[in-house]
């Protein structure tokens, strides 16, 4: 007997409900939108590598002989401006918060979907902006572009650099504003403030300085270009300006910046511990409040990283003594999520590795953060390779780290396909390794004294330095196995069910991947976040009453 | 969407208001009022900028939410103006080393 093939048709989604590039490039989905970040900051990423790989090379050996020093200018500034502007400030709100935000709260898309694709857009103008700058011989002012340098005397793509900043400055905004108007108007019925996912909460507080900051950056790069272009004084003092005056209006945006970067990370975290451990967030309401606590006085310390810099000494204290002030928040929930993994079922999923690696190095590169708070302290290391460390700590170590886990933990929810569990396993523990040993090393070398941005150094920093770069050699391969592996699993990954780690959030109430309006019948919530006592298995059918606050 | 009730007139009046404040700025500024200029000229900004956002962007007619948006933007730039000020007007108090 002969049996035809039984077709079953597949079901609709977002992912196939239509196709062709038009379909893609002119979506108002979230989700879509949500993965044209993804491709957009996956680009930027490997190219600001590219550039951290050119760096460590130059340092595998004490004298300059890789590249030229103006050459190094450029590297270690592309380096910055295409992770910090195109990856890192982007990565977990533009991807797993355009993705996620709509499907936590139970809403069909974001409150506004056009304004959405045109954030996109103009992300994506600003980074060819950014690109036009690199390709036309780069920029070397550094990430951080202090003036007079950056305005006078540098012979680099300053305007075109900043310019796509600019642009992309827009996008930022655009996005908050509307993570900000969905969260406040279009939650699910019976989903209270309090009944929120910590995810939301955290996009929420990082929303609030993309519209409060952003703007400031934005004009500050303004007054820079004309400065420059047209050479009115504002922060040249040969034209009557005040450089530290820049300092200011850049710290202003770009400190509260890291918290755009962590509090989307903490965001992660939160929800990942919360599955892994199968309970409800220790302190659920001071991890909430401690958003909103990090992204108030996040504006408040930006004169810390000014110490030196010819600041008043009475700013100056009172600058260190608000840093000081904003570790509580962040120490809050580092304490709550470990408080939360006490007598947890703690289930060590690639998810969960990722998390145990961005509460260990999250809290490194915070507590290092407190020694440059510290107003004399600072003065020894400012400047030097501790400071690299320490930030790398907090953005590498404590963003990516979160991204990873993240991009792990809804990978089945995105694209309906399980990632390779050992492989995945492997990668975070390569990860955490490669980081380690990358940048540990250097907060010894800036403890010793080496400074940072120079392309040669003397000869008794080279151990140090060669660790540091045989570790950047591991941590490349841990973030290249992902991608393969990601990409691999969309065709020969493992079906995933609908909500394979049995959680309770709404985003694994409906299919994987998602349908196109993200649920058939918009749910209604009648649980607190995190009600793994109510619900064991994730499900929406409660084993008992649940407890309505 | 609330409803904006503004009369046509109030939007003549504010903008005539506008005018006068252009005006008024540009005779101050060839006075010399001594330290009294720039907080004079501020102040005059300051009255126009909130003409504008009362009237002109419907603060006025908004709701509660809108109003503390808009008065947490204004904070925030105090908190930059304020913040900044600390460290310019506090400068010279040491003196310089040597001197």
């Amino acid at each position: 007997m002969i049996t035809a093939p039984i077709s079953v048709p597949e079901r609709e989604h977002y992912l196939n409900a239509s196709y062709g590039l038009k379909s893609w490039l002119l979506t108002k989905d979230h989700k879509r939108i949500a993965l044209l970040y993804l491709a957009t900051i996956t680009f930027f990423f490997f190219l600001g590598g590219l550039f951290a790989v050119m760096i460590r090379l130059e340092l595998l050996t004490p004298e300059g002989d890789m590249v030229q020093s103006e050459t190094y200018n450029k590297l270690f500034t592309m380096h910055g401006v295409n992770m910090v502007f195109f990856f890192l400030l982007p990565a977990i709100p533009a991807v797993l918060g355009n993705f996620l935000v709509p499907l936590m709260i139970g809403a069909r898309d974001l409150a506004f979907p056009k304004l959405n694709l045109a954030s996109w857009y103009i992300f994506t103008i600003g980074g060819l902006f950014t690109l036009y700058a690199l390709l036309s011989g780069g920029v070397d002012t550094g990430w951080t572009f202090y003036t007079p340098y950056s305005t006078t005397y540098s012979n680099s793509f300053v305007i075109a650099t900043a310019v796509g900043i600019f642009i992309a400055g827009f996008s930022s905004i655009l996005t908050g504003l509307n993570f900000i108007v969905t969260i406040h108007r279009m939650r699910a019925p019976g989903l209270t403030w309090f009944r929120l996912p910590l995810f939301i909460w955290s996009h929420y507080a990082a929303s609030l300085i993309m519209v409060l900051g952003t703007p400031v950056i934005a004009v500050t790069i303004l007054l820079l270009a004309a400065e420059r272009a047209f050479h009115i004084g504002i922060f040249d003092p040969a034209l009557g300006g005040d450089p530290v005056l820049f300092q200011h209006l850049f710290w202003f945006y770009s400190h509260p910046a890291v918290y755009i970067m962590i509090l989307p990370a903490m965001a992660v975290i939160s929800e990942l511990v919360a599955a892994s451990a199968r309970k409800r967030v220790y302190g659920y309401e001071f991890v909430a409040y401690a958003s909103v606590a990090i992204a108030v006085f996040g504006f408040l310390v930006w004169g810390h990283h000014m110490f030196v810099s010819g600041q008043s000494v009475y700013a100056g204290l009172v600058f260190s003594v608000l840093s000081y002030l904003v570790a509580v928040p962040s120490a809050v929930k580092v304490f709550n999520w470990t408080a939360t993994l006490h007598k947890g079922s703690i289930a060590l999923e690639t998810p969960m590795l990722y998390t145990f690696g961005f509460i260990g190095l999250f809290t490194i590169g915070g507590m290092t953060g407190l020694f440059l708070a510290a107003l004399g302290l600072d003065v020894h290391v400012h400047d030097t390779y501790f400071v690299v460390a320490h930030f790398h700590y907090v953005m590498v170590g404590g963003t990516i780290m979160a991204y990873l886990g993240g991009l792990h933990y809804w990978w089945p929810k995105m694209t309906g396909r399980m990632y390779p569990e050992i492989l995945a396993k492997l990668a975070a523990l390569t990860v955490f390794i490669g980081f380690n040993l990358t940048f540990f090393p250097q907060f010894i070398l800036g403890y010793l004294g080496m400074p940072r941005r120079y392309h040669a150094y003397p000869e008794e920093f080279q151990v140090l330095n060669v660790m540091s770069t045989a570790g950047a050699s591991v941590l490349a391969v841990g973030y290249l196995l992902p991608m393969c592996y990601f990409i691999w699993s969309l065709r020969y990954g493992k079906v995933a069910a609908d909500n394979p780690w049995g959680a309770v959030g709404l985003e694994w109430q409906t299919l994987s991947p998602p349908p196109v309006e993200n649920f058939d019948e918009i749910p209604t919530v009648t649980h607190e976040a995190y009600d793994y006592v109510s619900l064991p298995n994730g499900s929406v059918t409660p084993k008992k009453e649940a407890h309505v606050r | 969407m609330s409803e904006h009730t503004i009369s046509t007139k109030s939007y003549y009046l504010v903008f005539l208001a506008l005018m006068a404040g252009t005006a008024l700025t540009t005779w101050v500024a060839f006075l010399d009022l001594g330290w009294f200029n720039t907080p004079v000229a501020l102040s005059i900004a300051w009255t126009k900028a909130m003409l504008v956002v009362l009237y002109f962007m419907h603060v006025r007619q908004s709701t509660k939410l809108t109003k503390l948006v808009a008065a947490a933007g204004v904070f925030w730039l105090l908190l930059l103006l304020g913040l900044t000020m600390g460290d310019i007007a506090t400068r010279g108090w040491l003196g310089s080393p040597g001197k």
